[in-house]
């Protein structure tokens, strides 16, 4: 079984995120890493395959599309335990928009199943935490034409039949489908695991493959930012809250005052 | 004036209070038009629903064939309604269904897409709230039809008499549309309380409840608000995953955010960082949520939210 692991280089949440002149996010000054929620998708690829009867036959790729430094968050799966790394670079992505990214994810998939290896299980996170669209799993499955099992809190599989649990708003579902599929997982389906020391050792050693546009069979007009099918006109960032009255509470005067607040701002 | 079409988010029949949101920004943009993908025996209802807030059209899609699939069919469903009204834009909940359906639909009618948007003005011209509310950006769709994705509590709904003209359409359902099945289902039972997401106040509990929620329970109840959790509470088990704010649960802007007990992680503040009113109540002064708030109580939660709790249902009589 040969497992793709879809894997996103984000800036750090906990920088300072910003924008660039273009309006595209500044994904070269503010310090990048593996996306947080992508770490799952990993964990899930790795029990995957060490659940299979025979793990020596499950493979995990860890595919991402990004500029030269994105190949840290392969880096960070190989680390994890993903067995074989591939990244799309060029400098034509720059700027792309979640059709164009599904696009050229689909093509580099379409192209490792034609090399040979079938692609069986393609695993998302549930988002980015950079763009938070949450929408590339459901276009990859569109575009890929695989049946979509998306927003999984659990996993689970038995030979080629997959089922998740989908927490959703109004009802838990379970859904099910038969490999090969897309599935995207959530931060409930299990901790991620750290990278140990073997693992960060391992890491050097696997194969890292880099694709071009041209390798995957994309061209380059289709994607970017000049490309995308939404423009931003303008970022703003937000002003930040004026610091408010902070009260310590002493025999119950904290109530009074909170409910003091309250009546004040017309909430009671 | 073209079309603008409206997918109804309603829970078995049942039209939630987004979709009329959403057919008040239509007005905006264009004649609004819904679209109900449901059972057959609902749609009498939520045809009367929908046109109470202007809908002018609605189409209804009987979706006895469809029901048990996850999503594709609905985008299919869509795709084809398109097709024949050539709408000017097509808006959706942004709820994680709603989103995905309009990604698998972005790609299908090559038109662009915008998910989370929290006002739509003409052009359209949508504002979203991004990296964990610290910016606002305003984008539009450059190709095709317009795909907008639109957040609980962007409108405030107006009622508008539309003329809710029923038009039956049976669409073809792909089989590739139909490999991912629902298994089966079990529907979230009621806590009569405000759906988070739509409330107008919302309380919540951290780690500092230490997993009692009843202080926080009875405090959203005496103000008849929605109660939610962080992540923390969530991963601790005290609560259902449904109930958690922020990057990875839901995001909510209410009048009101009253956070109990929560230290204010930007994994919290990206769920609640653009509500209008922030109150927190922690122990620990340093918590970077004070940072926030408009008004803050250095205190502990078991003690201060039922006095408060004691003094709201006195003061409302």
């Amino acid at each position: 079984m040969n497992i793709v692991v879809c894997v996103k280089y984000v800036p750090d949440a906990t920088a300072d995120q910003k924008f660039e002149s273009d309006n595209t996010v500044d994904r070269v000054a503010v310090p990048g890493l593996l996306s947080e929620l992508d770490e799952y998708a990993v964990e899930q690829s790795l029990q995957l395959k060490e659940k299979s009867d025979d793990p020596e036959s499950v493979s995990v790729t860890a595919l991402t599309v990004g500029p030269e430094q994105a190949v840290d968050a392969i880096r960070k799966a190989l680390q994890m335990g993903a067995d074989k790394g591939v990244h799309v670079v060029d400098d034509a992505v720059a700027g792309s928009d979640a059709p164009a990214t599904s696009k050229v994810l689909a093509a580099a998939i379409q192209k490792l199943a034609q090399e040979g290896q079938s692609v069986d299980v393609v695993i998302c996170g549930m988002a980015s935490t950079d763009g938070a669209m949450s929408v590339v799993p459901a276009m990859l499955a569109e575009r890929l034409d695989l049946p979509q099992v998306t927003l999984g809190s659990v996993v689970e599989s038995q030979g080629n039949q997959f089922r998740i649990k989908r927490d959703g708003d109004t009802a838990t579902e379970v859904v099910g489908a038969t490999a090969p599929l897309v599935l995207s997982v959530t931060d409930q389906s299990g901790e991620a695991r750290y990278p140990s020391f073997k693992g960060i050792m391992a890491a050097k050693k696997k194969p890292l493959e880099t694709m071009s546009l041209s390798d995957v069979g994309v061209d380059a007009s289709e994607v970017g930012l000049d490309a995308a099918w939404t423009a931003v006109e303008a970022t703003e960032a937000r002003p930040p809250r004026t610091a408010g009255e902070i009260v310590t509470d002493e025999d119950g005067s904290g109530a009074t005052a909170l409910v003091g607040f309250l009546a004040s701002k017309k909430f009671i | 004036m073209s079309e603008i079409l409206v997918l109804v988010d309603h829970a078995d029949g049942a039209v939630k209070k987004p979709t009329y949101e959403l057919l008040t920004i239509a007005k905006r943009l264009g004649e609004p038009s819904a679209v109900f993908i449901g059972g057959a025996d609902k749609a009498d209802a939520a045809v009367e629903a929908v046109k109470k807030y202007g809908a002018e059209k609605v189409y209804v899609v009987d979706d006895s064939e469809i029901k048990g699939y996850l999503v594709a069919p609905k985008a299919e469903a869509l795709q084809q309604i398109a097709g024949q009204a050539s709408p000017a834009a097509i808006l959706i909940s942004s709820s994680a269904e709603g989103k995905e359906i309009a990604g698998r639909l972005a790609i299908k009618l090559e038109s662009g897409l915008i998910t989370d948007a929290v006002d739509v003005q003409e052009g359209p011209v949508t504002t979203q709230s991004v990296f964990a509310g610290n910016f606002t950006v305003q984008a539009k769709v450059t190709k095709g039809t317009p795909i907008i994705t639109v957040k609980p509590n962007a409108a405030t709904p107006e009622e508008s008499a539309g003329a809710g003209t029923v038009e039956n359409v049976s669409v073809t359902v792909s089989d590739s549309a139909k490999k991912a099945q629902i298994v089966a289902s079990q529907p979230r039972e009621s806590s009569g309380r405000p759906e988070l997401t739509e409330a107008a106040i919302v309380v919540s509990g951290g780690r500092g409840t230490g997993g009692n929620f009843e202080p926080i329970e009875n405090f959203a109840d005496s103000l008849g608000a929605a109660v939610g959790a962080s992540r923390a509470a969530v991963d601790s088990g005290w609560k259902p995953h449904a109930f958690q704010i922020g990057q990875t649960g839901k995001t909510v802007s209410p009048q009101l955010y009253v956070a109990a007990g929560i230290s204010g992680a930007i994994q919290h503040r990206a769920g609640m960082q653009t509500s209008k009113t922030i109150i927190a109540v922690n122990k620990d002064e340093e918590a970077p949520i004070f940072e926030l708030v408009d008004f803050g109580v250095v205190g502990d939660l078991h003690t201060v939210l039922p006095a408060a709790t004691e003094q709201v249902i006195q003061r409302k009589g």
